[in-house]
């Protein structure tokens, strides 16, 4: 067939099918065609499709070729999107997804638990025994201003002594782009073959663990275990779940496994994803207890009492939620 | 490497088009976009950004105390977010429209919010040591311009689609060429022939008479007898 009859015996449908993608493209509200017109629209399309193969292996011309090509390329996102639902996902990712991602994944976790305590731990004791180990991660200023803020005669502990209770809701945002950041590049650093998000979790486990060991020492126990002890729960094990992210991001390029390390990078990326995603929602929920619970001026009895409930809510949302009926772990 | 992506065979020229087959069966091209038109999209956004940061400053002021909870909460929106936002709604940040380019799946599907997530908070990482140093040394050593972001999320960053009016050959008489042409040469013919407009008169004869040892004729009569030789090709077969 001539290019000149193939043309005129097709252009109506193609009119057609570009009409029909103008409608999709509208919002809802506003479509003009049928709903018959548009269920037409996969079929169509195939049709579509076979032309722009005809044109294309016949050797018609490059214009009728680019507009036909045109044409595909713009219906196949239509034909081809993802979409909606996204309110139940969240529910269903909070009840159930992100605990099991994080047991599906429990050696990176277990992993970057390590990375972050061991070094807490040994700081922490070294701290506590020696006095001046402190100023091996912290300067005089930070380490003057840390023991300001936790000083017993401080009214609101985990502040220094100039801000104000007005200054909850500041330190709430304060915690939100401070903490969550942490966490987001916890994550992202671990592409860099692990090397980032490693870095990350032995700086904070060194740095958390000097402070805890150093104000120990000083006898400020009334005023910083209870403050920490609280949001400690969620903020910790999102952090430490963070590194499990990155850490599996830096595995997929160090040992992709029988796979391309960018196939292995996209698979562990979409799994790391989910990890992230319930930690940054972790680290919400301490940025408010921390911002309104552990900065109020309680009896340190009724701060442990809580701390104590919310670890063990942590620790049983991840081990036992999700856990289904059919053998889902 | 990449899945469904077809290089172009080591025949072809050197090109950043890349080809995608659909299950339709038919190959969808796209062309990717490299890293000077993504640095500039990204400058008009980071310029964009500047200003929401300043709103929302102004909107402390206003507000006190808690303005500045808002404020600490809006940067980190900003910081991590804003161009996940406008990814999910329509493939483009603001940048990228104005610079008319798109982010897409692999598979030229629209981006989805998971990928859209991975490749702007791995910015962090791309961004490292500074100004996009990492990001912009893998996307000079793979294939397809894609930083950390974009390979671990399976994205491309591409030219979006012009709809092109399509240029008609100008009709004059068809006449059929003195030889066997190959189908190749016929395309080029064809091609000429509709883009043979968009050329100035002086570079439209300069082309034609690249045959002028063939045809004999030169200057206007040269490109008219190209045409009547497309019009034949278009009609004739």
């Amino acid at each position: 067939m001539r290019q000149q009859q193939f043309e005129a015996d097709n252009q109506p449908l193609w009119d057609e099918i570009a009409q029909v993608m103008d409608d999709l493209h509208r919002p809802r509200s506003k479509r003009r065609l049928s709903r018959e017109q548009r269920l037409d629209f996969p079929a169509r399309y195939r049709q579509l499709c076979s032309h722009y193969a005809l044109a294309r292996s016949r050797g018609f011309s490059p214009a009728l070729i680019g507009q036909l090509h045109g044409l595909v390329l713009r219906g196949h996102p239509l034909l081809y999107r993802q979409r909606g639902g996204w309110r139940w996902r969240l529910f269903h990712f909070i009840l159930a997804g992100f605990p099991r991602a994080v047991r599906r994944h429990r050696l990176y976790f277990a992993l970057s638990l390590l990375c972050f305590l061991l070094p807490a731990l040994l700081m922490g004791a070294g701290c506590y025994l020696q006095e001046d180990l402190i100023y091996t991660v912290m300067d005089e200023y930070m380490v003057a201003e840390m023991e300001s803020a936790y000083d017993p005669a401080n009214a609101q502990p985990g502040r220094s002594t100039e801000r104000g209770s007005e200054s909850d809701f500041t330190m709430f945002g304060f915690y939100i782009l401070n903490n969550i950041g942490i966490g987001f590049r916890t994550f992202a650093t671990g592409i860099l073959l692990g090397v980032g998000t490693l870095f990350i979790l032995l700086f904070n486990g060194l740095a958390i663990g000097a402070v805890a060991g150093h104000l120990s020492r000083l006898g400020y126990h009334e005023t910083f275990w209870p403050f920490v002890s609280g949001h400690g729960s969620l903020e910790l094990t999102a952090i430490v779940i963070c590194g499990a992210a990155g850490l599996l991001l830096g595995q997929a390029v160090i040992a992709p496994g029988q796979r391309s390390r960018v196939q292995a990078l996209r698979e562990h990326a979409g799994e790391a994803l989910q990890l992230v995603m319930g930690a940054a929602l972790m680290l919400l929920a301490a940025a408010f207890v921390e911002a309104f619970w552990s900065s109020s001026a309680l009896q340190p009895a009724g701060k442990y009492l809580v701390a104590a409930l919310l670890w063990s809510g942590v620790i049983l949302y991840l081990t036992l939620m999700g856990r289904g009926p059919r053998g889902s772990r | 490497m990449e899945a469904g992506l077809t290089e172009g065979s080591a025949a072809r020229p050197l090109d950043t088009l890349r080809s995608y087959e659909i299950p339709e069966g038919v190959l969808l091209d796209f062309r990717l976009a490299g890293p000077v038109v993504r640095a500039c999209a990204w400058g008009i956004d980071a310029a964009l950004r500047g200003l929401l940061y300043l709103a929302l400053l102004l909107i402390t002021t206003l507000l006190g105390g808690l303005g500045m909870a808002l404020t600490l909460i809006g940067f980190f929106l900003i910081e991590w977010f804003y161009p996940v936002v406008f990814e999910i709604h329509n493939g483009a940040t603001p940048g990228k429209r104005a610079m008319g380019i798109v982010v897409i799946q692999d598979n030229g599907t629209p981006v989805t919010p998971s990928a859209s997530l991975i490749r702007n908070l791995l910015r962090a990482a791309d961004f490292l040591p500074l100004l996009y140093a990492a990001g912009l040394v893998t996307m000079l050593i793979n294939r397809e311009f894609k930083r950390l972001g974009d390979l671990a999320a399976g994205t491309l960053v591409v030219y979006r689609d012009r709809q092109q009016e399509r240029i008609q050959p100008p009709v004059s008489s068809a006449s059929k060429p003195p030889i066997e042409l190959s189908e190749d040469e016929q395309l080029t013919l064809l091609a000429f022939a509709e883009r043979g407009e968009t050329l100035s008169t002086e570079r439209r004869q300069e082309l034609a008479e690249l045959l002028s040892e063939q045809t004999g004729l030169r200057g206007v009569d040269a490109v008219e007898t190209l045409y009547a030789y497309a019009n034949w090709i278009l009609k004739g077969r």
